[in-house]
């Protein structure tokens, strides 16, 4: 193991199980359990578990909490009600991306809770700290002490009910509840990064464990990072550092709907009106290949008589499409759907086709 | 902990070679494909070919990542397992029984440069 290497609660759990791990975020992670393949195919057809205590967890509260949020995150909080979620991105002043997270309304007033990658947590907490002058807020970064579970596929209700007790049936897409046990405050909310139905619990440590014990009794399947990625990617969703960055806007990326331009201001809302009204010079797209072989990350783009357009960010064999596909930073003005572009596989090259990025048709409980 | 067979010879980049009379058979090791995981997709040479000792002939995709195929000897390709291409799973499944290309051996004494199945073990348990 590399010297540093973070590791979540669950960590004695993942080596039992005979995880192969690798460092992802600073953490030591377990990649797969048995199969990428059967981990993806539990949370596509059945309910598989994954252990996302990696994530980070900033609390936003005071009298000015919601003008503040709305200052750093692109999205609207005005606009949902308590117990709802928001998925945007906090931006810096050229439209780059800082990161993208989710933001939960709390039940008690003017109380958020950001949830942010793991490779981001330091970078975004002083982000935060640095852009609140003038805010009457409280800002606390409490990652360490919540674990994360999601728990993701069809049949994830039924089990999340039996193993917690808790009724969340009644929950519906992003949207979260509270509930007390041992003592202790968790939040459940119907949410997360496969395409299919699912919940996340954010717990304390201890109880964390005890939950995915009685999972894994349950006979949910534990899932690694790597299926985590092939199924976000199936479903269209972005990853930070591959589809978003410094230097991917939303607009390039495709995401720009998660930016309000009706809002007042935040941070990077006259790049993004720029961007949107101008076009930015490059575009993501999805590209189906007419061939088996698998576009990887940093591949060339190409056109028909050779010229360089683009790069991937991240391609797969997709396991439940059988199709070889993948994500494109391209100029603009070759991604428009159904154009044909070619990548460059070693020393081939293979045709493919725009098409639109959410490949895997997502089955979320609205 | 991952198989070797006795009677095959073993290369650094996790090949094995079998040789019968002037041909090489040349496959994976089962390390190499516990390693690579699930592999989906074979991108392989055409009977013809020439390859040279330690120099790429293919790759293996698997779904998180490509691996390529450095070739442990030279000569002329021969034969490619056609099978592959809509099963490279079988290498997975046998990777010792799944041949990968056949090598018409240009020079046979290459053969002896490489690890037998005891050498090999220690090589990956290192």
């Amino acid at each position: 193991m590399e010297e540093n290497l973070k590791v979540t609660c669950l960590h004695d759990k993942h080596v039992a199980l005979g995880a192969k791990m690798s460092p992802f975020a600073g953490f030591d992670m377990p990649i797969q359990y048995t199969s990428i393949t059967e981990e993806h195919n539990a949370v596509r057809n059945k309910v598989g578990m994954f252990d996302v205590s990696h994530m980070g967890e900033v609390f936003i509260s005071g009298t000015d909490s919601t003008k503040f949020v709305n200052h750093i995150f692109t999205n609207d909080v005005n606009s949902i009600q308590q117990g709802q979620i928001l998925y945007g991105m906090m931006l810096y002043p050229d439209g780059g991306t800082v990161d993208d997270l989710l933001v939960y309304k709390e039940f008690q007033p003017d109380h958020y809770l950001l949830v942010v990658n793991a490779a981001n947590i330091d970078k975004d907490y002083q982000w935060i700290l640095d852009n609140a002058k003038g805010y009457d807020v409280e800002i606390v970064n409490d990652s360490q002490n919540w674990g994360q579970l999601a728990i993701q596929g069809p049949d994830a209700e039924a089990v999340v009910e039996k193993v917690t007790g808790l009724a969340v049936s009644e929950l519906t897409f992003y949207t979260f509840n509270d509930f007390v046990v041992d003592g202790k405050r968790i939040i459940i909310s119907r949410t997360g990064y496969t395409g299919e139905d699912g919940f996340e619990i954010y717990a304390n440590p201890d109880l964390i464990r005890k939950y995915w014990d009685e999972f894994i009794d349950a006979g949910v399947t534990p899932c690694g990072l790597g299926c985590r990625d092939t199924l976000r990617f199936e479903a269209g969703l972005p990853l930070y550092g591959d589809e978003l960055s410094k230097d991917i806007s939303p607009v390039v990326a495709g995401y720009s709907m998660f930016c309000k331009l009706d809002k007042e201001e935040f941070i990077g809302k006259d790049a993004i009106a720029k961007q949107k009204t101008e076009g930015a010079p490059m575009k993501l797209v999805g590209i189906e290949l007419k061939d088996r072989a698998v576009p990887r990350a940093g591949y060339p783009v190409l056109l028909a008589d050779g010229t360089e357009v683009g790069h991937v960010t991240t391609g797969y064999h997709s396991i439940t499409l059988d199709k070889s596909l993948c994500y494109a930073l391209v100029k603009r003005e070759c991604g428009a759907l159904g154009n044909v572009l070619y990548v460059q596989i070693r020393k081939k090259v293979f045709e493919g086709t725009v098409v639109k990025k959410r490949f895997y048709q997502s089955n979320y409980k609205k | 902990m991952s198989k070797t067979i006795e009677g095959l010879h073993y290369s650094e980049d996790h090949e094995w070679v079998k040789v019968e009379g002037g041909t090489a058979l040349i496959g994976i090791t089962d390390f190499a494909q516990s390693s690579l995981g699930d592999i989906t997709y074979a991108d392989l040479p055409e009977a013809g070919d020439e390859v040279e000792a330690g120099e790429e002939f293919g790759a293996l995709e698997s779904v998180k990542a490509s691996s390529e195929l450095l070739s442990p000897v030279s000569g002329k390709v021969t034969e490619v397992n056609a099978d592959l291409e809509n099963a490279p799973e079988k290498i997975n499944e046998d990777p010792y029984g799944t041949w990968i290309i056949k090598v018409e051996l240009s020079d046979p004494s290459q053969v002896e440069s490489l690890m037998d199945a005891a050498a090999y073990e220690e090589f990956t348990n290192k």
